[in-house]
């Protein structure tokens, strides 16, 4: 059986010392690994980005994408091959930005794909500006007067547009984030998992004192993820964070209504010649 | 192609019928085109519509031979006016031994306003009221009258009415029966029918030949040769793929996706080819504009996709539902960054068939995108073809790495160094085969590299661009029509193939040279074809000529350029009058 190691290339990460995507890191691979997953069952696409550089410190099927573009990949790779464990990494740029309409979209098919999105509230590879996650008045490098725009809500969009398993997630409480994330890969349907993740260059200087004093456990509480209007006003908290399943429920995924799946998965059907004299009927 | 021993110049008839959308004229047309083909003889057919669903003006023209027929011919015999709109617009067309029906009900026609070109009235409300038939087939009443004029058997026609209207019911049947029975009588009985001088004769009366556009090729050909997944945005006018593919999903096994946009599309399109499908997209040229940044990423993942392009006239929304080759030099550059793509340009649907599998095997084979390039004029226009028949393609998958060869490897390099610059691939899902499909500039595992080691940029670089020999020798080489000698010699792509070989019927000592595969251009290979040829016109459908821009880089003397960019494509006797000017 495979150990979190087995998920490890010979590659070491560039991230920054201190970075929150070592968090996340450290719980997907322990998340996989404790999940019985082996490298070569698992394929993850990935954004362009500090998150998306991680493509090449995970070992599995990787797929790294363009800015905005990994879900579109994901999405056919699923169609293609279902047996297939399918995750996709984003930053908060890229997910709700850039690729903010095939989030919007891959949310109503309920494809069994685990979107996790490194949410740092900056773009932070390009240097420090202002992402779609910014706080109102958040002065960067793209915006020296603060942002106008207020913060675009990733978990309550992804409620509205049918996503069945809505979380957040935080990078520094790592055994929870990895419990996390094996009930988000193994929930059939679209989970999205949208993780808190400290940048220890371009956030404020306390951001992780900031993270400590408002997060708070979900399980710790009595909330039941089984409301959507209730799971909405959750996921409009700032004062205090709440981290753990947000909203969850069951419903037929995307793949599993496809009667052209139901024998197997495309990519085990032989290409061969196909008879197509039954289609050439209609053109006489 | 149908062959026939009689190889003097044909007999061409044509007929068009226009009226407001929604009229019914289209598949009325499309109804006697069946019965035509039904028995034995050749068409080939378009429409001209506005981009709008109901209202403004539609027709629908079909040109019918008894020898195969490559074109619409602009010249019309047979006129079927259903209102003034149409009428007007018509009329210049018409020969003056043609008959013109219109309809009387819905406007007159004046003494004189045709310069002698016989009219002949046909009130089609009144005509229904009496038929009892429902106003909606009044279209088949005028099926009926064309058949009187032309001779045509009935029974042939009545045969199609069955199959085309039999999931509607044996109601709907009937009723378009009784309309075309009486319109057939009422032009008997009304009509100088004996003096029309154009009859048509079935020569075959169980033909099973097939009515299709390229689009409809394209997407037999995409079932045919085992590609199981399609993702595209509907756009006209590549949509009819789409609507095709979905249609079959059930009976085929494809996965078919209606995304939310054609960046979506094409990504999935890529997504399900490094899964180790057989993928697809289609799209028209303002689609793919979307798409030019996921074309990028195929080329240095190296992933294997197609990509149907239907152009029509740009820029940006352009002439929505008319036809121009204006695409070709956007597609051989599009996208940053050097890397190969190919673009394959039948000329007609059954080009577009064969050409759509060998895109599959050159897609797979040498891990690359291939677009297959049509327009709006043969993707929406119709021509009766044989079959296609299997035998006539392969299935190449190209070096992908068993479960076993990859349990033999200890260190799997997805891009491995080779001469050919193909490396064996692996797909998501096999043991051993572990490795990143990455658009960061990668060593031979896929693991991203900087400028530090530049040593490997380079080779990666040339790695991929080594592929340029081998695909050079797998495209399909341009084909001559016509004499080996001429005076005079046509090159074009695409879908002037048509008119141009109808023209080639009448023009003496002129032949053509047909680019199936228009880019990337062999210069060798056209250097060798050109040899000795006197005089060089490129014909086309499009301003700037890009095929004879392309052709001078690589140092071909062109003598003269024939473009068309009304929106429409070039006819027959336009070429014929053109090219004779220049001989």
């Amino acid at each position: 059986m495979a150990t979190e190691k087995d998920f490890l290339t010979p590659v070491l990460p560039t991230w920054c010392p201190g970075c929150g995507n070592f968090g996340i890191w450290t719980a997907l691979r322990q998340a996989l690994a404790e999940l019985g997953l082996e490298p070569h069952q698992v394929v993850m696409s990935f954004d362009i980005g500090c998150c998306g550089n991680g493509a090449n410190w995970h070992q599995v099927y990787g797929f790294h994408s363009l800015h905005g573009r990994p879900l579109p990949i994901a999405y056919a790779v699923k169609l293609a091959n279902h047996d297939l464990k399918v995750i996709t990494i984003s930053g908060d740029g890229g997910g709700y930005g850039e690729g903010g309409n095939h989030f919007i979209h891959t949310c109503r098919g309920n494809i069994d794909i685990t979107y996790i999105i490194h949410n740092n509230h900056r773009y932070s590879l390009t240097t420090g500006q202002s992402s779609p996650t910014s706080e109102h008045g958040a002065k960067t490098k793209s915006t020296p007067d603060g942002l106008i725009e207020y913060p675009f809500n990733g978990l309550q969009t992804a409620i509205t547009c049918g996503a069945t398993f809505v979380a957040q997630g935080y990078s520094d409480e790592v055994v929870h984030l990895k419990e996390l994330l094996k009930k988000a890969i193994l929930h059939k349907g679209f989970s999205l998992v949208d993780i808190l993740q400290p940048c220890v260059i371009f956030n404020e200087k306390n951001i992780r004192e900031q993270y400590k004093q408002k997060v708070y456990k979900l399980e710790e509480t009595d909330y039941q993820p089984t409301d959507k209007i209730t799971a909405y006003q959750k996921a409009a908290e700032t004062e205090k964070l709440p981290i753990g399943i947000l909203y969850q429920e069951e419903k037929p995924s995307y793949e599993s209504q496809l009667p052209q799946l139901a024998k197997m998965p495309l990519v085990k059907q032989e290409v061969k010649k196909e008879d197509i004299s039954q289609l050439l009927e209609e053109f006489k | 192609m149908k062959t026939s021993k009689n190889t003097k110049p044909s007999k061409i008839f044509t007929y068009k019928i226009g009226g407001i959308a929604g009229g019914g004229q289209q598949v009325a047309g499309l109804i006697f085109t069946k019965a035509c083909v039904r028995g034995g003889l050749y068409t080939f057919d378009s429409s001209e519509y506005p981009s709008r669903i109901r209202g403004g003006l539609v027709t629908y023209r079909v040109s019918i031979s008894d020898q195969p027929v490559n074109a619409i011919y602009k010249t019309t015999q047979l006129l079927i006016a259903l209102n003034r709109e149409a009428f007007d617009y018509c009329l210049p067309d018409m020969t003056k031994d043609g008959v013109i029906l219109y309809d009387s009900d819905k406007f007159e026609v004046k003494p004189g306003e045709t310069k002698g070109v016989k009219t002949y009235p046909l009130p089609l409300a009144k005509l229904a009221t009496q038929a009892q038939i429902k106003p909606i087939a009044g279209n088949m009443i005028v099926t009926g009258a064309c058949a009187a004029l032309l001779g045509y058997d009935l029974e042939i026609l009545n045969e199609v009415i069955k199959n085309t209207f039999a999931d509607k019911g044996q109601e709907v049947v009937e009723m378009n029966i009784t309309a075309v029975k009486f319109g057939y009588q009422y032009a008997k009985a009304n009509f100088d029918v004996d003096k029309f001088p154009y009859k048509l004769k079935p020569i075959n009366k169980n033909d099973q030949s097939i009515i299709v556009t390229a689009n409809d090729t394209i997407s037999l050909a995409a079932v045919a040769c085992g590609c199981k997944f399609f993702a595209s945005y509907p756009m006209t006018p590549a949509s009819s793929v789409l609507e095709r593919l979905a249609s079959w999903a059930h009976l085929t096994g494809m996965v078919v996706k209606h995304p939310e946009d054609e960046i979506s599309a094409m990504h999935m399109a890529i997504g399900a080819g490094f899964a180790g499908v057989r993928s697809m997209t289609a799209t028209s040229g303002g689609g793919f504009a979307l798409m030019t940044e996921a074309l990028a990423l195929a080329a240095i993942t190296e992933t294997p996709v197609v990509v149907i392009e239907s152009q029509r006239p740009g820029p940006a929304t352009g002439l929505p539902t008319w036809t121009e080759q204006s695409d070709l030099a956007y597609l051989a550059t599009a996208a940053h960054g050097e890397f190969i793509r190919v673009i394959l340009t039948p000329g007609d649907p059954w080009e577009a068939f064969y050409l759509t599998t060998q895109a599959f095997n050159l897609a797979e084979k040498w891990q690359i995108p291939v677009f297959v390039l049509v327009d709006k004029y043969i993707s929406e226009g119709h021509q009766s073809i044989d079959q296609p028949d299997s035998k006539k393609f392969n299935i190449d998958r190209g070096q992908l790495l068993s479960d076993e060869q990859l349990a033999k490897l200890t260190d799997y390099k997805r891009y491995q160094f080779t001469k050919s610059g193909v490396s064996p691939r692996a797909i998501p899902g096999q043991k051993g085969g572990v490795y990143l499909a990455n658009s960061d500039e990668h060593e031979e595992h896929g693991l991203t590299i900087e400028g530090f080691d530049a040593l490997t940029r380079i080779k990666m670089v040339d790695k991929r661009a080594a592929k340029l020999a081998g695909v050079l020798k797998d495209l399909p080489k341009p084909k001559l029509y016509g004499p080996k000698t001429a005076k005079l010699t046509l090159l074009g792509w695409g879908s002037v193939k048509g008119p141009v070989l109808e023209a080639l019927k009448v023009l003496d000592k002129v032949n053509y040279l047909h680019f199936s595969a228009a880019w990337p251009l062999d210069k060798a290979e056209i250097t060798k074809q050109l040899k000795g040829v006197k005089k060089i016109v490129v014909i086309e459908n499009n301003h700037d000529g890009q095929l004879a821009n392309m052709l001078e880089q690589v140092g071909v003397k062109i003598t003269q350029r024939l473009n068309k960019y009304n929106g429409a494509q070039f006819f027959p006797e336009e070429i014929i009058e053109l090219v004779s000017k220049l001989k």
